[in-house]
């Protein structure tokens, strides 16, 4: 599944050994996604590889993360890898939605490659239908976590310390029996599937979300990259406030996210 | 989801997953139905070899190709069969057979332009130039397939492949307005291997391209 790029690096370039895999789920809002693009963009990540495979729609254009003439030719798809040796960090952008029945084959295949290539732990960035959450949801933050046991020993007194808030579980059966509890991510696409499947495989898995509704998402990104930066430390964050938006740089495909300019005769 | 006008709308989720989809198990029967309607999508090419029979594999090895061109939808495929195929120079063969939703095509090669089609075309003169017309829909589960069964069938050293295809003008991303666009409208995108000169300006971002040609 994993191609790697030709580089000078070569087989260095690909070795993820003890590497922070960072990856979307395409969701609600395609709040991961967006967030994933910040994250790349700001830090300049060098693209190492992508995943040949058939479980997503097809897609190419130019590279979305071009700033000048010279590296705006560079031909991008459907599933690309970039990585930040210096931080640790790779990072998986996914870019067009699964093909009908394949997204289990994709969470199969994605996790055997996590395994194989060593990763430490895998940090996925989602977020759910906003209009689910039930009266509590409603108040406080839009911001939840998840962590699978394994990461949980690693992690879970720095969650603590931070003061996050992990993901409720909700009933089963609401209104018929309120004490078994099932985990329940509506519009997380791949998210629970991915967590429960690495719940099981004992991979050190930590989810990120954002309750959203579709819109204009480009704030529900930088709250959800804001908080992943508060737990990675990806860039130095100079106020603690989670709606600055100065450090993250805008992706040149992020233009005309709404439609064309206007045709002059309309006036 | 409840709308400006007050009716409460599913919308589709973005996420592509549905929830029913999650929950349900598959039992045997919804196993036996997947795999028929599998079948059904299945892509055959069928081939001529030289002695005129057909054959559906590509015969025990690959074949060499120089040049290969992609014309995907009807437009590409009416400009290949208005400038450059012709009964003289073009034998028929190969010929894809495929079903979808949008479209079925046949294992005949005496097609009518408005018929759905997908044939191999190949130039008399220099047998390693191969040209396909694909005027039918080639649906996303199905492009996969396509792309693996068409080129598996060819030697992929010194291939150069040239894709033709048509995009709405609404779906273009522009500063400008759309209605002052220059009319033929050409863009191109191209891998780094690709060292020749190209005919038209390369296509700026955000616009993208989906489906067969992407694939």
């Amino acid at each position: 599944m994993f191609v790697p790029c030709e580089r000078g690096g070569g087989s260095a370039s690909s070795d993820l050994k003890g590497f922070t895999l960072l990856m979307p789920a395409v969701s609600v809002g395609n709040v991961g996604q967006l967030a994933i693009d910040l994250v790349i963009s700001t830090l300049d990540m060098t693209k190492v590889g992508y995943f040949y495979t058939d479980c997503l729609v097809p897609m190419v254009g130019n590279n979305p993360y071009a700033t000048a003439e010279e590296n705006s030719m560079e031909l991008s798809i459907n599933a690309e890898v970039y990585s930040l040796p210096s931080k640790k960090l790779v990072v998986l952008q996914i870019r067009s939605p699964f093909i009908k029945n394949k997204y289990r084959p994709f969470c199969q295949t994605l996790l055997s490659w996590v395994k194989s290539s060593k990763c430490a732990r895998v940090v996925v960035l989602s977020s759910s239908h906003a209009y689910q959450r039930d009266d509590e949801q409603l108040l406080g933050t839009p911001l939840r976590y998840l962590l699978t046991p394994d990461l949980e020993k690693a992690v879970g007194g720095l969650m603590q310390e931070l003061n996050w808030k992990e993901m409720e579980k909700v009933a089963a059966y609401p209104g018929i029996n309120d004490t078994e509890k099932v985990l329940h991510i509506p519009g997380g696409g791949i998210t629970k599937l991915l967590f429960t499947e690495s719940c099981s495989k004992g991979i050190q898995m930590a989810v990120l979300l954002k309750f959203c509704s579709e819109g204009d998402n480009i704030p529900d990104a930088f709250a959800l990259v804001n908080y992943l930066n508060e737990w990675l430390q990806l860039i130095k964050s100079e106020s603690n406030n989670s709606t600055d938006t100065s450090q993250w740089k805008i992706p040149s495909s992020w233009r005309l996210l709404f439609g064309n300019g206007l045709p002059p005769a309309l006036f | 989801m409840a709308t400006f006008f007050g009716e409460v709308v599913v919308a589709p989720s973005r996420a592509g997953v549905d929830d029913e989809e999650e929950a349900r198990e598959e039992t045997p029967e919804d196993r036996e139905i997947r795999r028929e309607l599998e079948k059904k999508r299945q892509i055959d090419i069928l081939w001529t070899l030289k002695s005129g029979a057909t054959t559906e594999s590509c015969a025990d090895e690959p074949f060499a190709c120089s040049k290969f061109i992609v014309a995907i939808g009807r437009n590409a495929a009416a400009f290949l069969s208005s400038f450059i195929l012709d009964s003289v120079c073009w034998e028929v063969v190969g010929v894809v057979k495929l079903w979808n939703e949008w479209c079925r095509t046949s294992s005949t090669t005496n097609v009518l332009p408005t018929d759905s089609f997908c044939l191999f075309y190949r130039l008399i003169s220099d047998p390693t130039v191969l040209v396909c017309q694909c005027s039918c829909y080639v649906a996303e589960d199905q492009q996969f397939q396509w792309l693996e069964k068409v080129f598996g069938c060819m030697r992929k050293e010194d291939l150069q492949v040239t894709i033709l295809s048509t995009c709405p003008v609404a779906d273009y991303k522009t500063q400008e307005s759309t209605l002052t666009l220059p009319s033929p409208f050409l863009k191109a995108l191209k891998t780094k291997e690709f060292k020749e000169q190209v005919c038209c300006p390369l296509l700026e971002q955000p616009n993208i391209v989906r489906d067969l040609p992407a694939a």
